[in-house]
């Protein structure tokens, strides 16, 4: 197995509270690996070292086989991974457009030359990018791909969860790190959205690590499940195997 | 075609109503084309007519249209000196407030000192014109460079903290400034400086006007070169929130940790937006020292700063077209309501007050970004 990204020994802390303690991942590329376990047990936090939000406090990151423990955000995203928020993270007065095109921000001119003055070479760009804004969201859910001029504050929940996974999308990352996209959805919204997500995985031959909290999500998508407790591993495998472990069933599914 | 009609009949309407307005001497004749105004706008944003126009015609034609306004509007006034000042110093103002705009407005820096980076911008014009023999227009480009210059001072405190904290950094830095310049005897001191006749090659700018058989006030070269300056400006930073650079601004200010996160570099889009604001303000300063020929302290005083800062909150925060029309109110109501002069600054803080709680956009809110052809 040739790993897409390895932890070893990954620790954060805060204070005197170890969020995450001596963590070992290891992620093979076309994995959906679904990260689980109860509040507070460190995936969020997991998520947040990752992407360089929070630096790590021991261990190290590999991705590609190169070292990125140390990497901020902005680098992080410049390898190929991108992320999702828990709570959602649009910018809700801007347009549809807009925000996907901050998830774009690595492909894109930024210099102030080519957009001050450059405008039919800028126009170009612009009209690529709604090409493949308007592609990208139909794939998702086509009636999207009508409304990309609207604000996103205008958009209801489950679209603003679409519109938030098409930004981590839109630039091809290697690696989608998704923080609870069911989060405030109904259960058929959230079967909706998981589809909507496979099929995208599919065909675009995504890495995914996902934390969820519905355990028929979980049983459906992953191929591979890693459950946390108090910022440790304690178990991994299919979800088959994991949901027989004892362990989680007594941290996690609340099982003597 | 239609709207087109419409913005054109729009402005040649504003433009008598500027005319009838500054040509007014009488106070009541002036408090009843100023209650004709308010209830006219009243009536359009209810109707939301003027909106329609303002989505419906080309960005180009309505910046023509208001290009011309301008430019008959100073034909018509041109043997009368105040009103030309007072024009002069709208449009001085709205560039000033372009550069606030692109700080504030789009990257989200609070910058309270404006009036200082206006001032940094009018003593550097003072200094090169009567130290050296520097053209005048590079002259106004200097300002505007010493300006950002200076602005680079407070960049490391500014990127540090964020809101009110930042807020109070540049408080204390337009405090700082005036006391500055008070006690400097190389600049003047309390007294001030003088600048030299503004000159732009064969023309001598403080020369009265006389072609043939036109004659106008020497003001109107200003005007006509604030005009210019101006109307680049506003192109330029048109174009700045309508680019990639627009969205990644917006998205600095508006979620610093998902901007990050999609590998946005926070410090380097604030310090962009910061120095550009800063270098626009400046040479809205310099150009202002120029046309006034004498500076001091007092004229960039803390107060002055809460007025630009005002202006935007006014007009709609992020939309050029609005604080164009809340400069023009913030600088003609007191010059021709006399009235209110004394209470100036109360009156302007209850604006604020009000616009805040009822309309939190501004006057003119924000439209949606147009990137697409036309736009």
């Amino acid at each position: 197995m040739t790993a897409l990204l390895s932890c070893r020994g990954l620790t954060r802390t805060f204070g005197g509270l170890v969020a995450l303690d001596a963590l070992d991942v290891e992620v093979a590329e076309g994995w959906v690996l679904g990260l689980i376990g109860p509040n507070g047990s460190g995936k969020t936090t997991f998520f947040n070292v990752l992407t360089g939000l929070f630096p790590a406090s021991a261990g190290q990151i590999r991705f590609e086989n190169a070292e990125i423990t140390d990497l901020k955000p902005q680098g992080v995203y410049r390898i190929g991974i991108a992320r999702t928020f828990q709570r959602s993270r649009l910018c809700l007065p801007l347009s549809v457009f807009d925000n996907l095109m901050v998830g774009n921000h690595r492909n894109l001119n930024h210099g102030l030359w080519f957009n001050l003055v450059r405008r039919q070479a800028l126009r170009r760009q612009v009209e690529e990018n709604v090409a493949a804004a308007r592609e990208l969201l139909t794939i998702f859910h086509a009636p999207l791909a009508a409304r990309l001029f609207e604000p996103a504050g205008g958009i209801p929940m489950i679209d603003r969860r679409r519109v938030e996974v098409c930004r981590a999308l839109i630039s091809r990352p290697k690696l989608l790190l998704l923080d609870e996209p069911s989060a405030g959805m109904t259960h058929e919204e959230t079967l909706q959205l998981m589809d909507d997500i496979l099929r995208v995985q599919r065909k675009l031959g995504l890495t995914i690590i996902l934390i969820e909290h519905e355990m028929s999500v979980i049983e459906r998508i992953t191929s591979h499940c890693m459950v946390l407790n108090y910022g440790r591993k304690i178990a991994e495998g299919t979800y088959a195997q994991v949901s027989r472990n004892l362990l989680v069933r007594q941290a996690y599914l609340g099982l003597e | 075609m239609k709207t087109t009609g419409a913005a054109a009949l729009i402005t040649a309407v504003v433009t008598a109503f500027m005319w009838l307005l500054l040509r007014a001497e009488s106070q009541p004749s002036i408090a009843v084309l100023i209650a004709l105004a308010v209830a006219a706008g009243v009536v359009a944003a209810r109707s939301r007519s003027l909106a329609r126009v303002r989505a419906g015609a080309p960005e180009r034609v309505v910046q023509g249209f208001a290009f011309a306004a301008v430019v008959v509007l100073a034909l018509l006034l041109r043997g009368d000196d105040f009103s030309l000042l007072l024009m002069t110093r709208v449009l001085i103002v709205i560039l000033a407030c372009l550069g606030l705009n692109v700080q504030f407005g789009y990257a989200g820096v609070v910058n309270f000192a404006g009036a200082s980076f206006f001032g940094v911008g009018g003593y550097t014009a003072a200094l090169l014109c009567t130290s050296t023999r520097l053209p005048h227009l590079l002259i106004l480009l200097c300002g505007g460079a010493a300006a950002a210059l200076v602005g680079t001072v407070l960049l490391l405190p500014v990127l540090r903290t964020r809101g009110h904290y930042a807020a109070l950094i540049t408080i204390a830095f337009a405090l700082l400034f005036r006391t500055f310049l008070e006690v400097n005897d190389t600049l003047g001191g309390p007294q001030g400086l003088k600048l030299r006749e503004l000159v732009v090659g064969p023309f001598h700018f403080n020369d009265a006007i006389e072609l043939g058989a036109f004659e106008g006030s020497f003001y109107l070269r200003y005007l006509a070169l604030a005009l210019v300056v101006l109307t680049i400006f506003f192109g330029l930073v048109l174009r700045l929130e309508r680019s990639w650079i627009g969205i990644t601004l917006d998205a600095v200010r508006l979620d610093e940790i998902a901007a990050a996160t999609f590998g946005l570099e926070i410090a380097r889009w604030k310090i962009t937006a910061f120095t550009l604001g800063n270098f626009i303000i400046g040479v809205a300063g310099a150009l202002s020292a120029f046309m006034i020929g004498f500076i001091a302290p007092n004229n960039y005083a803390f107060a002055e700063s809460l007025i630009l800062v005002s202006i935007l909150l006014l007009g709609g925060v992020g939309n050029p077209w609005g604080l164009a029309l809340a400069t023009a109110i913030v600088i003609l109501l007191p010059e021709k309501l006399q009235v209110i002069q004394e209470y100036r600054f109360l009156l302007f803080a209850a604006m604020v007050i009000l616009i805040l709680l009822f309309r939190p956009a501004g006057l003119v809110p924000r439209p949606p970004r147009r990137l697409e052809p036309g736009g």
